[in-house]
């Protein structure tokens, strides 16, 4: 099984990750023992005491050249290669696995270099296509190899022929917003989620002192919300600092991070969602958060706060040709909706346009959730026996990226109207999309 | 409630064709729960009357009394059920308090299925669904028959394959 595959797929010459990629789990065996340390103190320390030293040196003489030579091995036995339609991954050691990633379903290409990789010099690389696993991930390849092989799978996947494709390089890249740090931090001291973690972090521990006077109990409960306070202010500043959106021939481009830095590429035409979200304490400055959807990508971020006219013309650069729609422009549910959600019917509004299904929900926090007419999957009309009574029905958008957008609490005729135009739209709106090799 | 052959049918205008589904899948499930609710009248009556006093034993009536019901919910809402091919997509409609209508074009069909389960089968019925690539979209025909299933199935392909857009 440590044979070196000699062979060599065609069109493609197969290649290794880069060699610190077998440190890169050295951490697991270490982080079992600090963990069962921590779960269980009494055990280990009787444990500790009764290692000798040679006992501890045999073990380690075992299983320090296992674990390298296990680490070794399974990076040997990992290699890709780049055809003209596919990008092959090569894994596994006793258990082969073997995926083909077709080039022109790309969703997105993510490269990641978290702390550690960034001082190590070396990127993962990750190609979104529906179904793909955390394991179809290229961890960990060289800084500079990862930009070239990004740029050479997009030029491949975008329908260069495939001699030129390495040639062709990376795209040029115009820069359409970077947030300033200090917007980021005055819009998570806005958000109400930021401070009911701290809150919460500050006033459970000292409650649950006073009710059982055990310090363990507290800790337990301490730590992880303390943990949770952090992520949700610190973290996810440093997570959008530096967040940046551009646009290039390959398609929309968005760096982030301070610590771990993160470059996705989402390639025209793959966007399924676009929606705005307004938190009540942004509306003052009028800011807006931009999230998107793509099938198969894990984040859902386009900018993590920006003016809300910047926002609608970053959305109007990610969908061509979809202007999003303002807030009076918005058809409201009849006054009769009313009875159906008391106070929150007026939260709900639709626009339809050429080129999108806009639908917006929510009072306090708004929600604008725009779905390009040529990615809509199916359309569904719901009608439940309390909204019969007062003549309402919702219409349900399923798109591709598992989200669904719902016009809740139209007329019934209008709904049922809205039902058949809708399916019209979505068979048609196609005719105008650009295929999927975008620059064939 | 005719289901014959429909190769001729085709929406001309807007107005679907609306196609019923047969009633090989209302006899199924009325005689399951005939089947069912009376085992359970019989175990229940047999049970409470036995160990309990004989009054107990007319506590058999309340599976009765709700397979009556069911007898009739199971009746209405089989006659919500029916679909409808038209040139470019496909109707659905179904529920009778909570109606849900699907419609789903032809261009974003992933996969047809035909599933028939062992009592299914032995009615002769079976079930077509169809999936996109939103899992959302949940678009089944059950109780078809065999034929009509797989005439369906090829056809949804046929089209799907020619008016085939993916995501």
């Amino acid at each position: 099984m440590t044979a070196p595959g000699e062979e060599t797929g065609p069109g493609g010459d197969e290649r290794r990750l880069h060699p610190v990629t077998p440190l890169r789990r050295a951490w697991a065996p270490v982080a079992v023992l600090a963990g069962w340390a921590v779960h269980d103190p009494d055990q280990a320390h009787r444990q500790l005491t009764r290692l000798t030293t040679t006992t501890l040196v045999a073990g380690l003489a075992v299983l320090v050249p296992a674990a390298a030579l296990y680490g070794f091995l399974s990076w040997w036995c990992t290699r890709y290669a780049v055809t003209d339609t596919e990008l092959r991954i090569r894994t596994g050691l006793f258990f082969r696995r073997t995926a083909h990633i077709r080039l022109e379903r790309i969703q997105a290409v993510d490269v990641t270099r978290p702390l550690l990789a960034r001082v190590a010099g070396v990127a993962k690389l990750k190609l979104d296509v529906i179904g793909t696993e955390k394991k179809d991930e290229l961890a960990f390849l060289g800084e500079a190899e990862a930009r070239a092989l990004r740029a050479e799978l997009l030029a491949r996947a975008a329908g260069f022929a495939p001699g030129t494709a390495r040639e062709v390089g990376e795209a040029p890249a115009r820069q359409l917003v970077r947030v300033p740090a200090g917007v980021i931090a005055v819009s998570l001291l806005l958000v109400a989620s930021t401070w009911a973690s701290l809150a919460a972090a500050l006033v459970v521990p000292p409650l649950l002192w006073l009710a059982t006077h055990s310090l363990w109990t507290v800790l337990a409960t301490a730590v992880p919300l303390f943990g949770g306070a952090v992520t949700s202010s610190a973290g996810r500043f440093v997570a959008a600092y530096d967040w940046t959106v551009s646009e290039s021939p390959d398609g929309l481009r968005i760096d982030r991070g301070l610590l771990d830095r993160t470059h996705e590429t989402v390639p025209p035409g793959r966007v399924q969602t676009v929606r705005i979200v307004e938190p009540l304490l942004w509306r003052r400055p009028g800011w807006g958060r931009g999230e998107l959807d793509v099938a198969g990508s894990s984040n859902s971020v386009l900018l993590p706060v920006a003016p809300r006219e910047i926002a609608a013309s970053v959305i109007a650069r990610v969908l061509p040709g979809v202007a999003v729609p303002q807030t009076t422009g918005l058809l409201r549910p009849p006054r009769r909706a009313r009875w159906c959600a008391p106070v929150w019917w007026r939260g709900h509004g639709i626009a339809v346009t050429d080129a999108v299904f806009a639908a917006r929900h929510g009072l306090l926090r708004r929600r604008l959730a725009l779905v390009p007419h040529a990615k809509v999957q199916s359309v569904r009309l719901t009608q439940g026996p309390w909204q019969r009574v007062w003549q309402g029905a919702d219409v349900r958008v399923d798109t591709g990226a598992n989200r669904t957008v719902t016009a809740r609490l139209r007329d019934a005729g209008e709904a049922a109207g809205l039902l058949r135009a809708q399916a019209e739209r979505s068979r048609t709106g196609r005719r105008g999309a650009r295929p999927d090799r975008w620059m064939a | 409630m005719e289901t014959g052959s429909r190769q001729d049918v085709r929406a001309s205008g807007d107005e679907p064709v609306w196609t019923a589904l047969p009633p090989g899948l209302l006899r199924m499930r009325r005689l399951l729960l005939v089947v069912w609710s009376g085992l359970t009248a019989v175990t229940a009556g047999v049970l409470l009357g036995l160990f309990l006093a004989p009054a107990w034993a007319a506590c058999a009536l309340v599976p009765l009394g709700a397979a009556a019901w069911g007898w009739v919910l199971l009746g209405r809402n089989w006659r919500s059920w029916r679909y409808a091919e038209r040139a470019d997509d496909l109707l659905i409609s179904r529920g009778v308090l909570w109606r849900e209508e699907t419609v789903v074009p032809y261009g974003r069909m992933q996969l047809v299925e035909v599933t028939s389960g062992p009592v299914e089968r032995h009615f002769g019925l079976a079930t077509v669904q169809l999936h996109t690539a939103a899992a959302a979209t949940d678009a089944t025909i059950p109780g078809l028959d065999p034929a009509e299933a797989e005439r369906l199935r090829d056809r949804l392909t046929q089209l799907g394959q020619a008016r085939s857009a993916g995501l």
